[in-house]
């Protein structure tokens, strides 16, 4: 037996020899409630801490035109108050509890999360619980919400140059799937909002049939299940409305979009459409796909960072991405700045170069070795956050997948061949479903600091 | 796996590994900024960092290195971090950007080894360095598995780049470009010119405030770079912290291989004294759609007693995020922002207090006034019972999740070695939260926060 961890020594659970590198399996148990709603519980009881996360399958691509970014909006608007609990009364009691909250919306999903000390758990479940099923939602409260939105808008995307790229490229890149739309909304329909849209998305989507808990901490499962039981088990499940596919119709064609703003560096974006995992177990082309990105861009001896920036020197940034555990379409993405004094056309035909390379020669056995190490290394380092296991769990969920895949995932990686990833590097890299975006940099013309100096004026 | 990167801007192709695994905010949307949890965090990460239990062991290294030590063995995992007295406040004006040269360069050639060779390696086994620089210090970290030998290969190249760097002229030729087609992008952007133009009008004429131009960077040269390694990254000065799956005697030597061979120089560095500024404003024009606004000025050394009042009185003002009264005032009353902040990040000298927030640019003036009337009666009034009690309670009892991980303690014991904390510090926090007082509060704040110092920045004003 190993020598008590001494950060933890305040555990009466550090007794336990260190544990073996068994993946979340090992401490990681799931119940379903009645009423439909999932809790995924994993045993970590390195710190007396807990991570509480409700996730809702509810996120951006499930809203309408005209009513984009209302997902994210009511996420603000769930912690306006319930009919037990007064507006900001959420966050005043998790902070009285010495905890921290936040919450997030995306494409997929929305959820919201509690980090407290251990002994706090059972009110953040009882808290999450109401604000399930009893959200006041009123016009003053909405009113002032929605201009916080605004401004996050305007901080986000409106000002900021790669995020407007983004937003374009995306616009592009999906015609009929609803990632078309910005998670946090256009402006135009932020500023037509209403309240009733928020109350009606969350009648339609907040409901325990809809939504699963994942608890990562120092927590024994069985209680654990048994306050979700006291707390969640009462919530009534009702029908969601129907979810149509809306899938995309095949590119046939190139499409390019470009972006003025004020900025110094152009910048350079490419999306392929790709496959996105639906199979854990006979899916073969997302991991490859997987390990194409890492090759490209997965640590500091890729081969973007080593042949384009500190190679040939084209680039000031690049980087690569994929993401194939997601409910909708997915697609894989490079893009960068080119080096002062280089064009976007040279950055995008040293990216182009890069990857012809792949779709001819493959890849080496050293750089599959490297992908799996980098791997492993990251499983074992996440493990050092309680709330980096705790988005693996409710990310891999979100995208219809279950937490019991992850050691799955993993090992499918390692099994990727240098012929696989060539194979789809040939597949999915023509020009026929590639959309380019670029930012075309305007002059700062207001932006010249007057005085060099730190003199203030008066 | 890999997050697309569609939302996630400016992808670095060297990023300097962050100890936490996963960047959780690509293609999501959140409710707060991480960049306002992240000056939360930082603000308190040199503070809070007790917990009854946690055995820190201190030690002196044959090298003179001072060694800072937890022992844990759950994960099998190590990490180490170096800091020296080599921040961005020991090199001259005409050089700046010097000192965050020298740290980025160490990586690029040491020993035998290119820079291909050693990220090469450091991949090969699975390990990740980190760092950074601040005005005070240069800091590199290591986290490697603590199997032996990825954990002994991953120590080797660390000791390597520590005291054998070779600064290869093309590197330092490609990472000199690349830093000043940062510094011309950063001139467009108006979150950028804010933080900087701040930084310069409450340190005028201090090396505090002193930020890098295409002209300074220019000028750095090798042999600049070579001496400031030699003068500012020695044993003596240098504060070593492992956490992790060792011994304490392999603990011993571990610090005395990272640093038996760093070169003589070093020790304890204070940069000159600081002066306060006087109040004003400045306006600097942007087309941007908000404004951005910094107001403050230096304010408190780590070492000041005042310190616990300050950070208890900072949570009420604007520091405890949702139940401080800025982001009541501003945010949730009034929709004025989605980010409004305060923020104590003391320094070996007197570093900065600052409120910032990002409004629409139409209504920037009465934001202003808010924030104006909500300091003005917090520094006349102090916080209430309820308020202070709240306070004390989130930092006291939340104490437990600011340290539930090796890469949070590490934070931690540099912070304990650098800013010369007691050993006892971690033990001693939530008493010395516990024992402020409102009176405390009002009167560090009148002492740390005087309105003739005050310096308003607004980027994008009409």
């Amino acid at each position: 037996m190993k020598p008590l961890l001494a950060a933890c020594a305040m555990l009466a659970f550090a007794v336990s020899p260190a544990p073996t590198l068994a993946g979340p399996l090992a401490s990681t148990f799931e119940t379903r409630l009645a009423n439909g709603l999932r809790v995924i519980v994993k045993e970590d009881r390195r710190a007396p801490t807990a991570v509480h996360m409700v996730w809702y399958r509810a996120g951006s691509m499930d809203e309408k035109d005209g009513t984009s970014g209302v997902a994210h909006a009511l996420e603000h608007l769930m912690f306006k108050g319930t009919k037990n609990l007064r507006a900001g009364e959420f966050n005043k009691r998790v902070a009285e509890a010495g905890g921290r909250d936040n919450a997030f919306t995306s494409r997929d999903y929305t959820a919201y999360f509690q980090i407290v000390p251990r002994a706090a758990l059972p009110q953040m479940m009882k808290l999450e619980a109401d604000r399930m099923a009893n959200l006041t939602l009123d016009a003053k409260e909405f009113a002032a919400e929605i201009k916080v939105v605004m401004e996050e808008r305007r901080l986000r995307t409106d000002d900021n140059p790669h995020a407007l790229v983004h937003e374009a490229l995306n616009s592009v890149l999906f015609q009929a799937h609803p990632y078309r739309r910005p998670i946090i909304g256009w402006m135009d329909d932020l500023e037509h909002m209403s309240w009733q849209d928020a109350r009606d998305w969350y009648q339609q989507w907040y409901a325990p049939n809809n939504a699963y808990v994942v608890v990562v901490g120092d927590v024994d499962h069985r209680e654990v299940f048994r306050l979700a039981q006291k707390y969640y088990g009462p919530l009534k499940a009702h029908a969601l409305p129907q979810r149509k596919p809306q899938n995309e119709p095949e590119q046939a064609g190139i499409r390019r979009v470009s972006v003025k703003a004020p900025a110094k560096l152009p910048y350079l974006a490419m999306a392929w459409k790709a496959p996105r995992l639906k199979d854990v177990h006979s899916d073969r082309d997302p991991y490859a796909l997987d390990v194409l990105a890492s090759v490209l861009d997965g640590h500091d001896a890729s081969r973007f960072a080593r042949n384009l920036v500190r190679g040939t020197r084209v680039a000031q940034s690049v980087g690569a991405g994929y993401d194939p555990t997601l409910r909708g379409e997915a697609n894989f993405v490079v893009d960068g700045q080119p080096a002062e004094g280089k064009t976007i056309a040279d950055l995008e035909a040293a990216l182009r170069a890069e990857i012809k390379r792949i779709q001819d020669e493959g890849v080496s056995a050293e750089e599959l070795a490297r992908v799996k190490i980098q791997s492993i290394a990251a499983q074992i380092y996440k493990r050092d956050s309680l709330m980096a296991q705790a988005m693996e769990i409710g990310g891999v969920e979100a995208a219809g997948q279950s937490w019991r895949d992850i050691d799955t995932l993993l090992e499918k990686i390692k099994t990727v061949t240098s012929e696989e990833v060539q194979a789809v590097a040939r597949k999915y890299f023509t020009d026929d479903t590639l959309s380019i975006a670029v930012l075309d940099p305007q002059p700062v013309d207001q932006s010249k600091p007057k005085k060099p100096s730190g003199a203030v004026r008066h | 796996m890999k997050q697309n990167k569609l939302n996630a801007p400016h992808p670095h192709p060297r990023p300097r590994a962050g100890l936490l695994v996963g960047s959780l905010r690509s293609n999501i949307v959140g409710r707060s900024l991480t960049r306002f949890t992240l000056t939360c965090l930082l603000a308190s990460l040199t503070s809070t960092l007790a917990f009854a239990g946690v055995k820190i062991e201190h030690w002196i290294a044959p090298s003179g290195a001072k060694v800072y030590f937890v022992e844990t063995r759950v994960l099998p995992i190590l990490d180490v971090q170096i800091d020296f007295a080599a921040g961005t406040a020991f090199v001259p004006a005409a050089k700046s950007g010097l000192a965050s040269l020298t740290q980025s360069l160490l990586e690029t050639g040491a020993g035998d080894l290119d820079e291909e060779q050693i990220a090469g390696k450091l991949v090969d086994i699975g390990a990740r360095l980190g760092g950074g620089v601040d005005n005070d210090r240069a800091s590199i970290s290591l986290r490697t598995l603590a199997t032996k030998p990825e954990r002994e290969a991953a120590l080797e190249l660390l000791r390597t780049v520590l005291s054998a760097p070779t600064f290869p002229p093309s590197a330092l030729e490609r990472e000199r470009g690349r830093t000043i087609a940062s510094i011309r992008e950063a001139e467009t952007r108006p979150d950028a010119i804010a933080g900087k133009r701040f930084a310069m009008a409450i340190y005028p004429d201090h090396p505090y405030g002193v930020v890098p131009t295409v002209d300074s960077v220019s000028a750095v040269t090798r042999e600049d770079i070579a001496a400031f390694h030699r003068s500012h990254y020695g044993a003596k000065g240098a504060i070593v912290s492992i956490i992790g799956d060792v011994s304490r005697a392999e603990a011993e030597a571990i610090a005395q291989r990272l640093t038996e061979a760093l070169p003589a120089g070093g020790g304890d560095l204070v940069p000159p004294p600081v002066k306060k500024p006087l109040r004003g404003t400045i306006k600097i024009a942007h087309p941007a759609a908000q404004s951005h606004v910094h107001i403050g000025l230096p304010a408190i050394r780590r070492s000041d007693a005042d310190y616990f009042p300050l950070l208890v009185g900072n949570y009420s003002l604007g520091g405890g995020g949702f139940v401080s009264r800025l982001m009541k005032e501003v945010r949730e009353k009034r929709g004025y922002a989605y980010s409004v902040y305060s923020y104590f990040a003391p320094r070996k000298l007197e570093g900065p207090f600052e409120i910032g927030l990002q409004t629409k640019r139409e209504q920037v003036g009465e934001a202003l006034k808010v924030v104006d009337q909500v300091l003005t009666e917090y520094m006349a009034k102090g916080p209430t019972p309820q308020e202070l009690a709240a306070a004390k309670k989130n930092l006291a009892d939340g104490l437990a999740l600011r340290m539930d991980s090796n890469a949070k303690l590490l934070g931690y014991l540099s912070a304990i070695g650098f800013y010369g904390l007691p050993l006892t510090y971690l033990d001693d926090f939530p008493a010395k939260i516990k024992a402020v007082t409102a009176e405390q509060v009002k009167a560090a704040f009148a002492r740390h926060v005087k309105a003739e110092n005050l310096v308003t920045v607004i980027v994008a004003a009409d």
